[in-house]
């Protein structure tokens, strides 16, 4: 993935900082609390809910069944339609794909609409490495761009940013990259967007090549679909003469009738919306209408060694509506920076640890990164059991195993760092194994009681830090029961 | 009818007396209870940090020790959703990994005679009113796992609303976790802390003396919090208020 986001600190450390910024908690609560309880009234505007996510579910399972015949069939009807399908083995052929495009046309900047599978491979800083720059046109995105910042969110990539701060990173940047900020410019919403319109007008009608990536891709037809809620992806979609779209290869459904589910889910899921306000399609090219040249880049970049494994596969399920982020209170402290990965949040923490494996200490460390509340599986539109593949992906990181990268089978040995973990937990076990060694140990706490310091040492101390410890019994339960068999005896 | 009292590791260990209340809440109604004695942990610490082969042992110690009884009854909805949810999980994997058919086998009788204490009061014995007696105001917080994991919805919010002198006092954001989360809280205690201390001023704002939950894991956490915040309001299991009578009320 993006070479932004390497050399992160594990999320427990990431996490800290965030937790301890007083502004940015504030901002992310507001924003989180407000969407969550939106969504929650969207929700439950629709009877058949529980039909429309089991519906989405059922859908994305069968397509992820049958992907290979599905992607066939899509690059059969994409090319029919006149455009032309390039195949993508990881970030890097991604890169060099769209790059070599991007120079065919003889242009130096493009245009983009928002697109998670093109952050993923770190593709403006590709093409700026190329001489070629590339302006995001989703106006949080803009703000992450010209704030010279990384995206905390998958849909609200700004949402750390708090008004006051995106009119200064706009009165000062603005002129860097095109037409400058207005004088004067408040923090009104109104201005701020009025700003931002100004500013993309000018690129929107000087572009020659549009870079987009879809929601989904109808493989009876061919057909794209880019799912937004400010039109400027309709723009990029149509007034360039070269349009570019990188799309992970599990965004296929079969067909049209297909849509019917997810445009009903994805708003409602995503933005509270009941319908999403744009939502473009398009197939290949038409004559005298929108671009001429359409090129499909179909992105694995892990995608292919994540279906190989049977309970992590269901990530692949993800139609990035974010809503698992919004209600997740994990999330809500630490902020999406944390996660080290374009896809922050709860499904962040299962799906990037598949796509780049769990080799760095940060994608060690997220699947760690919840206490396993399961408020994001009960919100997913499509099911996804994200708490099953937490704890899957955290017996992965303790106890290694096989694993598929590169399309090989490979045996992980385990991380490190867990050494006196595993430990613990085999002592501990053998203990819950012998009754007799618990309740040995049980007295020998209480006996000593008096004696217990009020603060732990070694990992202790992460508890002990922030919170006062329990104290112990003077009697653990059995002895009393064995005492007075529950008070038959006496001494209730 | 007899039943077998599972407590679990960390109330056996720390919270003794919500161990009596189950015993003498049930007793008064006339539920004939047991502890058998070589009960242990449900292995949910080694399940949800990763080391499930570790867990598996524990679970079938478990159904050695619980398998003859005609119920199960655990004052924790954690613990009660590792049997209920978890157990069968397991014995799945297991199978999925060409281990046959023996360790579901070997959990199977115990999943559905698994209850957490709200639910069996509720569901089993049909009561809500408990005869309990508790002058204080109090809020609920409802714990992930028996919330999401168990599905117990209003039975705790009932059999509280029915306690003579018990005024309940919605807490805000009550759905929300309260950052516990077994070695959660130790691997990103920062993290963890912070849930925790919103929880516990949610729980202040309603002018609350007592927080009450099903589960003693999130209220030691919770309890910690509040010792650390300085906090007048005290956390107490919701076995304990249950089982206090004008007789004998609880302390």
């Amino acid at each position: 993935m993006s070479g932004t986001y390497l050399g992160m600190p594990a999320f427990p450390a990431a996490a800290r900082e965030a937790v301890g910024n007083a502004t940015l908690r504030g901002n992310l609560r507001h924003a989180t609390h407000t969407i969550r309880a939106k969504r929650a009234k969207a929700v439950s505007e629709v009877s058949d809910w529980a039909e429309l996510r089991e519906a989405g579910r059922r859908i994305k399972d069968h397509t992820l069944r049958h992907l290979d015949r599905y992607l066939v069939q899509l690059e059969e009807s994409v090319t029919a339609a006149g455009g032309v399908v390039h195949w993508a083995a990881d970030a890097d052929e991604a890169n060099d794909i769209v790059t070599q495009l991007v120079k065919m046309t003889g242009e130096s900047e493009v245009v983009k609409v928002k697109s998670m599978a093109t952050q993923e491979i770190g593709l403006n800083e590709a093409l700026e490495a190329e001489g070629i720059r590339a302006y995001e046109t989703d106006l949080a995105e803009l703000i992450v761009q010209l704030g010279k910042d990384r995206p905390s969110h998958i849909l609200v990539p700004a949402i750390h940013r708090n008004r006051g701060e995106i009119r200064d990173i706009f009165a000062r940047e603005m002129s860097e990259w095109g037409r400058p900020a207005p004088e004067g410019l408040t923090d009104t919403p109104a201005e701020l967007a009025e700003a931002a319109r100004l500013h993309l007008r000018e690129k929107f009608l000087r572009a020659k090549v549009g870079i987009s990536g879809a929601n989904f891709m109808v493989a009876e037809t061919g057909t794209l679909v880019v799912v937004e809620s400010e039109g400027n992806g309709r723009m990029c979609l149509t007034l360039p003469e070269t349009l570019i779209s990188v799309v992970g290869i599990e965004k296929i459904v079969p067909a049209w009738q297909d849509l019917e589910v997810f445009l009903q889910t994805l708003p409602r899921s995503s933005t509270a919306e009941r319908m999403n306000p744009y939502t473009s399609t398009w197939t290949g090219t038409t004559d005298e209408d929108g671009p001429r040249n359409f090129h499909l880049v179909l992105l694995d970049n892990g995608r292919t060694d994540t279906l190989a494994d049977e309970v992590g596969r269901q990530a692949l399920r993800c139609i990035r509506c974010s809503a698992c982020l919004n209600v997740c209170p994990v999330y809500e402290r630490a902020g999406g920076h944390a996660y080290g990965s374009v896809y922050p949040g709860p499904i962040g923490a299962i799906l990037s640890p598949q796509l780049r494996g769990t080799g760095s200490e940060i994608d060690a460390s997220l699947p760690y990164a919840s206490s396993l509340c399961g408020a994001c599986y009960e919100v997913c539109p499509v099911a996804i059991d994200i708490p099953e593949v937490l704890v899957h992906l955290r017996e992965r990181v303790v106890q290694g195993g096989e694993v598929t990268r590169a399309g090989n089978k490979v045996v992980l040995r385990p991380a490190k760092g867990h050494a006196a973990e595993r430990a613990a937990m085999r002592a501990a076990r053998w203990a819950f194994l012998h009754p007799g060694a618990l309740r040995t140990g049980q007295r020998a706490a209480s006996r000593t009681r008096r004696f217990h310091p009020r603060s732990l040492p070694g990992p202790g101390r992460a508890w002990s830090g922030t919170r006062e410890l329990p104290p112990v019994p003077a009697e653990p339960f059995r002895d009393w029961w064995q005492r007075t068999r529950g008070g038959k005896d006496g001494d209730r | 009818m007899r039943v077998a009292l599972f407590l679990t590791c960390v109330n056996d260990t720390l919270y003794p007396d919500t161990g009596r209340a189950v015993v003498k809440l049930l007793t008064r109604l006339g539920v004939d209870v047991d502890f058998p004695s070589g009960q242990t942990c449900c292995g949910q610490a080694h399940y949800n940090t990763g080391y499930r082969h570790e867990a598996e042992p524990l679970a079938r110690h478990f159904s050695d020790v619980f398998g003859a009884y005609e119920a199960i009854v655990t004052p924790s909805g954690s613990c009660g959703a590792m049997v209920r949810e978890l157990y069968p999980r397991m014995g799945e994997r297991a199978r999925t990994e060409g281990r046959g058919d023996t360790l579901a086998a070997t959990l199977a009788p115990v999943v559905p005679k698994t209850y957490e204490l709200t639910e069996f009061l509720v569901d089993v014995l049909g009561v809500t009113d408990v005869g309990a007696y508790y002058p204080h105001k109090v809020t609920y917080h409802p714990t992930c796992h028996g919330l999401r994991g168990l599905g117990l919805g209003e039975r705790p919010r009932r059999l509280l609303q029915a306690v003579k002198g018990l005024e309940l006092a919605e807490l805000p954001g009550a759905e929300e976790c309260c950052g516990f989360g077994g070695t959660f809280a130790l691997k990103n205690s920062d993290v963890s802390a912070a849930m925790g201390a919103d929880k516990v001023r949610n729980a202040e704002s309603t002018g609350a003396e007592v927080l009450c939950a099903a589960d003693n894991s999130c209220l030691m956490h919770l309890g910690g919090t509040m010792a650390r915040l300085r906090t007048a309001m005290r956390p107490v299991h919701i076995a304990e208020i249950l089982a206090s009578t004008e007789e004998e009320p609880a302390v």
